[in-house]
């Protein structure tokens, strides 16, 4: 087994140039499985990571048919007292077109509740965010982000400016940063948003009523996103006589398995297209062996005369094609990790990083070992099978 | 040693049946220098390659040491190669890449016998035939005798009944092909069954006795 190996390094070593060009196939395949499947799955990670970031502690309810008995914000503080509940906070969004100094956008305008604020899980950059009051008075008080200030007024320090949205007068009572390496911000970068009072954003768009149509849940301190699950289902299936298409409460866990069936499809498409170049690069590995033993006939009678049986011929030649692929996969992974870390470099302001996946390293160690023997088995059972005295008087 | 009986070996070319071996018969008892004798196309490679059991003969039968070769496998002829016959060929036939050493090292990997074991037997080849300092030269670097020298080495490492030489001098000018007849002489001297194929008289008149051929026909020649 080690002179079989040691056999083996020394004819890819006789002929360097012909043994690289046919690793060459086998690298590009290892490179092209690891470094695309360690891309989507480092890619994944980061995608899921932000989508937990954005709040797993939420659940999001839509009402699609009220049944004539629709939620208002009383209903909501009713069931904000229930003790499996945490925070409720309806919202609805509008667009409206705002206006500060002669300069004017489209801004996305959302009303709610004080308790948004913290199921969102917002951070204030300045001022103050929605209070209950504003809420029960309909004030014309706004809170904004960053960009919206920036874009509209100029400059981020404006609690106490007015702006107007749709021709209507507010004053921004604070606003918000923008949050930096999360989906969002990834998504949405730069877009203005603007959140007043859910009893102000009635007022100004005519579409909305008072009706609640949407709203986000939180946990309560020592409880679990499934109790409020069941609890929020059954509170909603009392009112709505147990009909369970009048609404729809989704929780983040789902979106994380819808994109965790997505990307893992990902994976093993780009996995498996990389695995055809693979594929072809076995094809070279049997190519090239199929002329070196054509042109080692002689040696190979030699062998045989003195004492060589198929299989000792049969493994030399084998050993030849899976030590070519095992140190083309070597190389393959070596240059992975290379191109990896300098795709870490080069994208490191997004906050991703991307490593070898240890599970595609071993499926590519795997798979180049199966094309050794698969791609090698044909060059060398006819090694193997040559008749000693056709071998030794070939050629001369 | 060798028990050979009506061997016939036909080969077809194109429609014509040649007959290699037309019912040769021969003995050669062990301890013997025994040389084949004559010219080319009389069938005498053909009867080497199946000494050599390289070949199987298409009629007739050859016991070697007692065993008849025709009812063994093509993996079991390897193994006798290995074990019973030391080859030593015209134009030398080692492996280019391998260094002398290890060209001699080679059957005795594929008896697999141990490392410290092979180490030892190389060494003890190479001083039969002279070639200690030489042991690390690729066949390349080495002249014709010696590299014959290397082949003779390959043929006795494995301490074979039966050394079987084609042309061994062939290849090489007179003055080296008397070195290595004289080796040959030696291993003889030392109890090797030793069998020459030579188309020369000269060579031939070297060994014990003689044996003819021609037409794939054997007949006994004494010198």
């Amino acid at each position: 087994m080690i002179i079989a190996f040691k056999m083996a390094i020394r004819s890819i070593g006789s002929n360097k140039m012909r043994a690289a060009l046919t690793m060459l196939g086998i690298i590009i395949g290892v490179v092209a499985l690891v470094v695309l499947v360690s891309l989507t799955s480092g890619a994944t990670d980061s995608v899921t990571d932000a989508v937990s970031d954005l709040g797993s502690s939420m659940l999001t309810v839509t009402i699609s048919d009220d049944k004539g008995v629709p939620i208002t914000l009383d209903t909501v503080n009713e069931w904000m007292n229930e003790s499996a509940v945490g925070e409720i906070a309806p919202y609805a969004s509008s667009s409206a077109t705002a206006a500060a100094d002669g300069t004017s956008g489209e801004v996305t305008v959302y009303g709610t509740t004080p308790a948004y604020y913290d199921i969102q899980g917002l951070q204030l950059a300045m001022g103050r965010w929605l209070k209950t009051s504003d809420v029960e008075n309909h004030t014309y008080v706004c809170v904004i982000n960053e960009a919206t200030a920036e874009e509209l007024i100029g400059y981020t320090d404006c609690v106490g400016q007015a702006i107007t949205l749709n021709g209507v007068r507010y004053t921004v009572a604070g606003v918000l940063s923008d949050e930096e390496n999360s989906l969002t911000s990834l998504v949405s970068s730069g877009s203005m948003v603007a959140y007043l009072p859910y009893t102000s954003l009635i007022r100004l768009a005519d579409s909305l009523t008072e009706e609640v149509t949407s709203f986000c849940v939180s946990a309560p301190e020592n409880g679990t996103m499934d109790e409020v699950e069941a609890a929020m289902t059954q509170l909603l299936m009392e009112r709505f006589e147990d009909d369970d298409d009048a609404f729809e409460v989704s929780s983040q866990s789902v979106l994380e398995e819808t994109m965790g069936s997505v990307t893992s499809t990902l994976t093993i498409l780009l996995g498996g297209i990389a695995a055809i170049s693979l594929i072809v690069g076995g094809i070279g590995i049997m190519n090239i062996m199929l002329v070196t033993v054509t042109e080692r006939t002689r040696e190979i009678g030699i062998r045989k005369a003195i004492g060589a049986n198929r299989r000792t011929i049969l493994g030399q030649f084998l050993m030849e094609a899976v030590v070519i692929c095992m140190i083309g996969c070597v190389l393959g992974i070596f240059l992975s990790w290379g191109i990896l870390q300098t795709v870490n470099t080069v994208v490191s302001s997004l906050k991703m990083t991307f490593s070898l996946n240890g599970g595609v390293v071993m499926i590519a160690v795997a798979f180049c070992f199966l094309i050794g023997i698969v791609f090698g088995l044909y060059p060398a059972n006819k090694a193997a099978k040559m008749k000693p005295i056709d071998a030794l008087h070939y050629g001369g | 040693m060798i028990d050979i009986k009506d061997l016939s070996k036909i080969y077809i070319v194109g429609d014509e049946r040649v007959h290699a071996l037309d019912h040769a018969t021969l003995h050669i008892y062990p301890e013997e220098f025994v040389s084949i004798i004559g010219p080319s196309g009389s069938g005498k490679s053909t009867l080497m390659n199946i000494i050599g059991c390289l070949d199987v003969a298409d009629a007739g039968s050859y016991y070697l040491d007692g065993m008849p070769i025709e009812s063994y496998t093509e993996n079991q002829l390897a193994a006798i190669r290995n074990r019973k016959i030391g080859f030593v060929f015209q134009n030398f036939n080692l492996i280019p890449k391998l260094s002398a050493e290890e060209n001699v090292e080679l059957p005795l990997i594929y008896q697999k016998v141990k490392r410290a074991e092979r180490a030892v037997r190389v060494k003890e080849a190479l001083e039969r035939v002279g070639l200690t300092k030489r042991a690390k030269h690729l066949p390349t670097e080495l002249s014709g005798g010696q590299q014959q020298r290397v082949a003779i080495a390959r043929a006795i490492v494995t301490d074979p009944k039966l050394i079987l030489a084609d042309e061994p001098t062939g290849a090489l000018d007179s003055k080296t092909g008397h070195e290595i007849i004289d080796i040959f002489h030696e291993l003889h001297s030392q109890g090797n069954t030793i069998v020459l194929i030579t188309h020369d008289n000269d060579i031939a008149k070297q060994a014990s006795r003689s044996i003819h051929i021609l037409d794939g026909k054997t007949t006994e020649v004494k010198l």
